[in-house]
């Protein structure tokens, strides 16, 4: 995640609301935060603001792009004390709220014990889901609990782009789940979309889906993590739709982005955002098993930096940790650092670049002014990071191969 | 430099086009500040300490500020047991007080802050 959820304007707050204000410095545009403001949260902060904590590797579906490349529970994952000791943690820290994600949350026998935890000791939830497992009782029980929030994934506006990607019967059950939710008097839950090839012609009616749930649309970028490597390269906007987007957005101010299209900023005119990637700084992960990574979209032993198990727990991994300590260095220079759009785009992606083998100091993959496609072209597709944390459920050959 | 920055709403901060209940009591107070008058936090924002001087998030509108001043984060805690907004505002150096002032007006505008 980028950094996340946080720096956007949201349809019913007035714009002067959402301006940034520094009163001796009154100019200041709304977006992208101040450089100042920016070289603050670059340095880190005393606990992130944005935390992904992913609360299970199972999972119902096996969606060709799943970033944690989840399927199987890993039997090490952290019991029900264990999760609750993690809350207090957090809690400890004034970490406001968790983005809870999986694996299907949903599937964790304890998820309402952990969430209710969670929420009354003041560590608000938003968690997303598949919507499989959303009856109309769980959308009751949802809908009366404080300070959650649901992300309900659909990656195609109908069942033929969306269940290629996400699974046979996973757009109906999604549609389910939404009408579950609206009938329960959730209130505006979110329309969670990542964008691909296939269905960002697809905006229009996804905002139009949204709006007839009294949802709201979220749409993020397609990372080639986990099981996305193999997927990437065919689903990923192309040149000319990633520029239809960044048009598409700038002309929606209100839809979410979790600002995770910070790379697109290099075209010239940045989205509502903090526009830099919060890797180690504002944002990180807990992976189920409580190991931490810097980046939500990268669950690789490249960046772990601990475990909330070790010797001083989650507060020391984020404070003291080797990797998080060098993530908020100053940038190194490398190759993209001399480009003069560099403090636009802040050199993308890190995640992006690792999974697709181009070297972390140098272009984005999806590199606005072309440079991901030329060095892109240059890796050795069997250079590639292997992935070291493969979840998924093994293959069910069709009886005709046995 | 002196100052509030609300990095902007969550993502579930409130729509017009489908207000819940919690969502309704999220929306910006769209009060206007007089530091004649007593004021408070929001009991639902919660302030946590940064380097730079605070970050405040507010579990009803969801939404989360750079209080980048350490004068101010002193008068946004001092105000619930100050007669008015301008006592806690006396403890701020003159010289940034007015810009102090203003950073506090903007956080009662956006329910950071509500009169008591």
């Amino acid at each position: 995640m980028s950094i996340t959820d946080l720096a956007r304007p949201s349809a019913g707050v007035p714009a002067a609301v959402t301006t940034a204000l520094a009163p001796l410095a009154p100019a200041l545009p709304p977006s992208p935060a101040s450089s100042s403001l920016q070289q603050q949260l670059l340095r880190g902060l005393e606990a992130p603001i944005c935390l992904t904590w992913e609360w299970t590797y199972a999972c119902n579906l096996q969606c060709v792009h799943c970033l944690s490349s989840s399927g199987r529970r890993d039997p090490r994952e952290l019991d029900t004390a264990q999760m609750r000791s993690v809350v207090d943690q957090l809690a400890e820290l004034q970490v406001f709220y968790v983005n809870v994600g999986g694996g299907e949350p949903m599937t964790r026998p304890d998820f309402f014990e952990v969430l209710e935890y969670s929420v009354d000791h003041g560590v608000g939830v938003k968690f997303s889901t598949n919507g499989g497992m959303i009856d109309a009782d769980k959308a009751h029980r949802l809908a009366a609990l404080d300070y959650v929030d649901v992300q309900i994934s659909l990656d195609g506006a109908d069942a033929m782009t969306n269940d290629p990607v996400r699974g046979l019967g996973s757009y109906d059950r999604a549609r389910t789940a939404m009408g579950h939710l609206a009938d329960a008097g959730f209130g505006a839950f979110k329309l969670s979309v990542v964008v691909t090839r296939h269905n960002v012609a697809q905006l229009d009616s996804f905002a139009a889906l949204a709006a007839d749930y009294g949802a709201e649309l979220r749409v993020t970028r397609l990372r080639p993590s986990g099981r996305g490597q193999d997927s990437w390269t065919r689903l990923h906007p192309t040149a000319a739709q990633q520029r239809d987007l960044h048009s598409w957005l700038i002309a929606r101010p209100e839809v979410l982005t979790g600002d995770s299209f910070f790379h697109l900023a290099a075209y010239g005119q940045a989205l509502p955002g903090l526009n830099l990637c919060g890797a180690g700084r504002v944002v990180c992960l807990i992976d189920p098993v409580g190991d931490v990574y810097a980046c939500p979209f990268a669950l690789h032993e490249h960046f772990r930096a601990g475990s909330v198990l070790d010797e001083g727990g989650f507060a020391r991994v984020w404070r003291s940790s080797d990797l998080f300590t060098e993530l908020r260095e100053p940038d190194n220079p490398g190759a993209c650092t001399s480009c003069g759009h560099y403090d636009a785009c802040q050199g993308g992606c890190m995640a992006a670049k690792f999974f697709t083998g181009l070297p972390l100091d140098g272009p984005d993959p999806e590199c606005v002014l072309g440079h991901g496609e030329a060095a892109l072209s240059a890796v050795n597709p069997n250079s590639l990071p292997i992935i070291d944390n493969d979840h998924s459920k093994r293959r069910r050959l069709p009886l005709a191969v046995l | 430099m002196t100052g509030m920055t609300p990095v902007g709403a969550q993502e579930d901060a409130p729509t017009s086009a489908a207000p819940t209940p919690a969502h309704a009591l999220a929306r910006p107070s769209g009060a206007s500040f007089d530091p004649a008058r007593p004021y408070r936090l929001h009991p639902k924002v919660a302030l946590r300490p940064e380097r730079f001087g605070a970050l405040a998030y507010s579990y009803d509108t969801r939404r989360l500020s750079l209080l980048r001043d350490a004068d101010l984060v002193a008068v946004v805690r001092a105000l619930a047991d100050a007669p008015s907004a301008g006592d806690a505002l006396a403890a701020v150096p003159a010289v940034k007080r007015a810009a102090v002032e203003r950073a506090l007006a903007r956080l009662v505008e956006t329910g950071f802050v509500q009169p008591r």
